[in-house]
């Protein structure tokens, strides 16, 4: 930790200078690719250096209407309602298991804390969604699935429920006749609102990130596809590329600039993302360091 | 995890559990949603486990499909994708748990070393980027990088050298090692991040004695970081192997596309499991491969549990 040699100091930037720059080259090639022309692409491949700055790309996935935007509304849609209804079950079970007196509290850690041990599998989850929640080609086959809450971010949160907010604190309340469930709303979510922060940001970010609920879950109805579910099946697939825009679009209608255009809209599904990130890294750092040291 | 311990010791005296419970009663309620959810989620799909060994059809359902003995695992054996799955998870698992490891507490001792703060929180947040992005997008770059006609590998580097282009999506040998690399770039954040969370912590008392006795950088590394992250470092590759059946669907679906030629190299119980299920409708297969993942699964993570107690109790999950 204390080391005195400069030699080090410059060894270590730069060795993570590398690192820092490994990390980001992939996406700037992305970006670099979607503002080059058809033409060069095909010239020169997909390069580090803009050969020439085109929008066509851009342009082409503003022409082709609104789907893009509806993906993005899915995408927004889904996150929202997810983690809403994540955030609210992860806060009222980790509340009432962080009530020391509360009978049938060993019962109910079991109960949770056996799902992290033991789990069906995909098959046996997307059988019992699809067969006896029919939730395929739903809205709720992109929520419900896997994300809407887990048993950890239910300990993590009794955790922090049990060791911030005092019993004293608690107790008073009781006192002036505060009820449980007032409690709750006015003295525990305020006193934890860091970890409230970071659990509601990982569920944010995984429905954001989500494909998998739609590879299983939206077979036939392509209207409820999120932002990821487009990209997925862009890549899987070219020719959907071509359904997925409108098929008379002026310029366009002879030849479409897929190249650029599937980089395009894999860098317009990134940069919410990326533009949030500053403002969301202390939180997200937090969150690895508790989930990766505790789990 | 040392909660889940602390919750059994903390017992409270067994009268007026009806008033306790009165008293708690819409804390009970507000619960029920999240109960409803696991039960649904979590719960189902583990009796869903007993299709197994049941002749599944999505006409009768779970109860009514009858059952046929062991012949979805016998058939599953009789195919050759058997051994290159298990085999496939488990190397690709025991490789990313070793090199991940050691390039993450590379990484994390190199951060701890730089002194300007800026730099630092810079770098930070730079390795932490790959692992906001979803696997789909992660297919992406590695598309742009190594697609035969446009890919930057191919057309910005081997024909500059004057080399043939590679068809990497056409030849499974180079596979493990894109996967491995994909993998540690992914992650190699992430894990330093916990680590280097864990270096922060430790007692800077020892770095000054160790300086005032003139110890170099080196030795400071490895007479006092390594020796003290060991508990960490053993603990969560404890627990990496309790994930030994798991694999990352997307990295071994998404990245190398779902091609064909691919899957000698890519296909883990995983997308092994997805593809007999709803490519090949292959029911029967998918099953017996889905169950023998979540036994395993279950076996190994009680096996490496009673490890953790054995080598540090605190850590142990329960």
């Amino acid at each position: 930790m204390a080391g005195k040699g400069k030699g080090f100091q410059i060894f270590s930037n730069i060795v993570m200078a590398v690192l820092a720059a490994g990390a980001l080259l992939p996406f700037i090639l992305l970006a670099v690719s979607s503002i080059t022309s058809e033409t060069t692409i095909t010239k020169y491949g997909y390069s580090f250096i803009p050969r020439d700055v085109d929008f066509t790309a851009y342009r082409y996935l503003l022409m082709s209407g609104t789907k893009i935007i509806k993906a993005y509304g899915m995408t927004i849609l889904v996150a929202t309602i997810g983690t809403t209804a994540n955030i609210c079950m992860t806060m009222a079970v980790g509340y009432l298991l962080s009530k020391r007196d509360l009978p049938g509290r060993n019962l109910i850690s079991f109960f949770i804390f056996f799902t992290m041990l033991f789990s069906g599998g995909m098959i046996p989850s997307y059988i019992v969604w699809s067969q006896q929640f029919h939730v395929s080609d739903k809205i709720f086959g992109l929520i419900c699935p896997n994300l809407m809450m887990n048993a950890f971010n239910v300990i993590l949160m009794r955790t922090y429920f049990t060791t911030n907010v005092p019993v004293e604190l608690c107790e008073a309340a009781e006192m002036d006749s505060c009820s449980q469930v007032g409690i709750l709303f006015h003295i525990s979510i305020p006193l934890s609102k860091p970890m409230v922060s970071t659990l509601s940001l990982f569920a944010a970010l995984a429905y954001w990130n989500d494909w998998i609920n739609g590879q299983y879950y939206l077979i036939r109805n392509k209207d409820l596809y999120t932002i990821q579910n487009v990209l997925n099946a862009m890549q899987n697939n070219v020719q959907f590329l071509k359904e997925y825009a409108s098929s008379s679009m002026g310029e366009f209608a002879s030849s479409i600039p897929s190249l650029g255009v599937r980089m395009a809209i894999a860098v317009i599904s990134i940069i919410p993302i990326m533009i949030a990130y500053p403002f969301f890294q202390k939180s997200f750092v937090r969150g690895i360091v508790i989930g990766g040291v505790k789990g | 995890m040392k909660t889940a311990k602390k919750l059994t010791a903390a017992r409270p005296p067994k009268k007026f559990v009806l008033k306790r419970m009165y008293k708690y009663r819409f804390l009970y309620l507000l619960a029920v949603p999240g109960f409803i959810y696991l039960i649904i989620n979590n719960y189902m799909p583990m009796v869903g486990l007993i299709l197994a060994f049941k002749n599944y059809s999505f006409a009768k359902g779970i109860f009514a499909s009858p059952w046929c003995g062991l012949s979805n695992f016998s058939y599953l054996f009789s195919s050759k994708w058997a051994k290159i799955m298990f085999r496939n998870t488990i190397c690709y698992n025991l490789a990313f748990i070793v090199l991940g490891t050691v390039l993450a507490i590379f990484v994390a001792i190199v951060l701890g070393e730089i002194r300007n703060a800026r730099a630092k929180q810079f770098y930070q947040t730079v390795i932490l980027i790959p692992h906001l992005v979803s696997m789909v997008l992660v297919g992406y770059l590695v598309y742009a990088l190594l697609s035969y006609s446009n890919g930057f590998i191919n057309k910005g580097i081997l024909e500059n050298l004057g080399m043939e282009g590679i068809n990497w999506y056409t030849e499974p040998k180079y596979w493990p090692f894109i996967l491995t690399i994909v993998h540690l770039w992914k992650g190699f954040g992430f894990q330093s991040i916990v680590f280097y969370a864990t270096i922060i912590g430790f007692d800077k008392t020892y770095y000054e004695a160790a300086v005032v006795d003139g110890a170099t950088i080196w030795q400071q590394i490895t007479k006092i970081t390594l020796p003290l992250l060991r508990p960490t470092v053993i603990m969560l590759t404890i627990m990496s192997l309790g994930r030994m059946f798991a694999s990352d669907f997307g990295l071994f679906y998404q990245v190398p596309m779902n091609t064909g030629t691919l899957y000698t190299a890519t296909t883990t119980i995983d997308t092994f499991v997805y593809r007999a299920m709803m490519e090949d409708h292959d029911v029967g297969r998918s099953l017996a491969a889905g169950f023998l993942q979540s036994i395993l699964g279950f076996v190994v993570v009680m096996i490496t549990n009673t490890v953790v107690r054995k080598v540090d109790s605190d850590s142990a999950l329960f």
